[in-house]
């Protein structure tokens, strides 16, 4: 997550649309080689492969001379079993498994996306309506997704509704909450210059209200991801077949360690990287607030 | 293109402000604190006024509560013979702090008061490209706000109040957070674009060499609570230039006024002790 301000520093290659920002990220791995002005951020990128190394060394390290004292890692798996298990998944049907759990943790979002952010900004204009929603959804909130299991069995009319609503319960209320924040937030300086300029209330609902709500909004959406992957492995609980949450909590069952380990991988890296698109993204809708802290 | 403008200046021939027996206080925990007592004056059309007098006076409360900010605990506030109530486009505000609209681009910001009241796009187009040119940011039309200097900020919000043709433009120490050369600049800049415009000006500071650059007439306020002290004519020529503030008769006006607001200061912090 430190790489932000890093990107920050870089708004003409984000100023276009999604492809060429994608684009431009590949772009820049040659450039941290070749540029000579930019050894600063070669080392950065050095120190951060380093990392990862040391990570999995460590790991390994542990898993290798039976580590035990209070914590246990003999039984542990190491990263080369881990390894091996990954090239064995890959060389099966990885693909669906992947796809299912992408298909299902991006329904899900959008969901969320759609309805945390509609209803927040309502819920944060209208004081009535808050009056009217707040209190049952603040109990709602810190329900765990795993509690919702059963009753998500019961709602749904099949497995993958009822997965989708999991994914769905994770990533909804830090999209809500962070949406209903940033429209109670907006400067009350900018709704005067909106007044005094004469605009109605829907002009400035539109373009003050909304806007200056945007990176509230944007930060719940980052957050929102994260939390979608995060209850994945609850939601696949109640798949049948395919899905990585499911092989995670299928090997469990079995008894069979190192694809559980691998399976929480998968999930880490592919809910990393679908958090740093959505944040790509949302710079792309906001060119505006690039180097915001400049003014600061 | 010419008649547009002369339309939108001509509209501006307004602009009487009248302020009855003016008090403004707020109640807190059950104690009453005035804020405001017995303002009463009154601002011709096209008169440049200065709010002026030490923290505190209630400079800007008089400006806000014109703007429709804040409601008066007792008294009237007439525009053009219209009691205010709210805000509205026919009073231009422009703020102490920058305000342009983040998300909008130059253009965009100037544009949103003709925008919200229906203005048709190519006039718009004329008007902003007009105001834009005449302030010198027509090369930074697209450039977002963070983008800007602080004196390119106020001068695309000055222009912004102004594109709405506003009978009265307020003004809450604009300039006070701008280096010295560049507060000079947007003075003489400012004054430049009224002298076509003529719409009454009451511009708030604490600044006396700005009040007496800019004024027709100076209100000297007072403290504890805040009232007029008194009024000061500046009679001094138009228009007027930088060079002005050199002047002898530029510099005795300025001493008489600098005497006025030491009493008043000095009365506000011997309070304060």
């Amino acid at each position: 997550m430190s790489n932000i301000p890093s990107e920050r520093s870089l708004p003409a290659e984000f100023s276009g649309n999604l492809i060429l920002a994608v684009k431009s990220w590949f772009d820049k791995i040659p450039d941290m080689a070749s540029e000579a002005f930019s050894s600063k951020k070669r080392n950065q990128f050095l120190r951060r492969m380093l990392s990862l190394f040391l990570f999995f060394g460590i790991w390994q390290l542990l898993c290798t001379v039976k580590f035990r004292f209070w914590i246990n890692f003999s039984f542990l798996p190491s990263p080369t079993e881990v390894f091996s298990a990954t090239v064995n998944f890959f060389s099966t049907n990885a693909m669906i498994h992947i796809q299912s759990s992408l298909t299902r943790v991006l329904m899900g979002y959008l969901v969320a996306t759609v309805l945390g952010v509609s209803l927040g900004i309502l819920i944060g204009w209208f004081q009535k309506l808050e009056d009217l929603v707040f209190l049952p959804l603040e109990l709602l909130r810190p329900i765990p997704a795993v509690a919702w299991i059963p009753l998500a069995i019961l709602m749904f009319p099949d497995a993958e509704s009822g997965m989708i609503y999991i994914t769905f319960i994770g990533a909804f209320f830090p999209i809500l909450i962070s949406t209903i924040k940033g429209v109670e937030g907006v400067d009350v300086l900018l709704l005067r210059v909106g007044q005094c300029l004469g605009a109605s209330q829907w002009y400035v609902f539109k373009d003050i209200v909304v806007p200056g709500a945007m990176p509230n909004i944007a930060s719940g959406l980052v957050i929102g991801m994260g939390n979608s992957w995060f209850c994945l492995v609850t939601a696949e609980i109640l798949a049948g077949r395919y899905g990585i949450g499911y092989i995670t909590w299928e090997s469990y069952v079995t008894s069979n360690y190192p694809p559980i380990v691998m399976g929480m991988l998968i999930i880490g890296l592919m809910g990393s990287v679908s958090s740093y698109l959505v944040e790509q993204l949302i710079h792309l809708l906001m060119p505006w607030r690039i180097t915001k802290k400049k003014t600061a | 293109m010419a008649k547009l403008l002369e339309n939108n200046i001509q509209s501006q021939v307004k602009g009487l402000v009248q302020i009855e027996n003016l008090s403004v206080g707020f109640r807190r925990k059950g104690v009453f604190t005035s804020v405001l007592d017995d303002v009463n004056f009154t601002i011709q059309p096209g008169e440049f006024i200065c709010l002026l007098g030490p923290s505190g006076c209630g400079k800007s409360t008089i400006l806000n509560t014109v703007a429709g900010f804040i409601k008066p605990s007792t008294g009237n506030v007439l525009v053009d013979y219209h009691r205010i109530t709210k805000p509205g486009a026919d009073r231009g505000f422009v703020f102490q702090q920058y305000s342009l609209l983040p998300w909008k681009t130059t253009f965009q910001n100037v544009e949103f008061g003709l925008k919200v009241r229906g203005v048709l796009k190519q006039e718009r187009k004329e008007l902003v490209d007009y105001y834009l040119n005449r302030v010198g940011l027509s090369k930074y039309r697209h450039a977002f706000p963070y983008q800007l200097s602080g004196g390119m900020q106020q001068r695309a919000s000055i222009i912004r109040a102004l594109v709405n043709s506003p009978s009265v433009l307020l003004m809450d120490e604009p300039f006070a957070a701008l280096d010295a050369q560049t507060r000079h600049m947007m003075q003489e800049l400012l004054l430049d674009i009224w002298q076509d415009l003529k719409s009454t000006v009451i511009f708030v500071t604490h600044d006396i060499e700005e009040a007496v650059f800019l004024s027709d007439r100076i209100f000297v306020m007072g403290v504890n609570p805040g009232h007029i002290k008194t009024m000061v004519d500046i009679s001094l020529e138009r228009p007027r230039h930088v060079d002005l503030m050199l002047t002898a008769e530029f510099m005795q006006l300025n001493r008489q006024v600098f005497d006025l607001i030491r009493e008043e200061t000095m009365k506000s912090m011997a309070f304060e002790d």
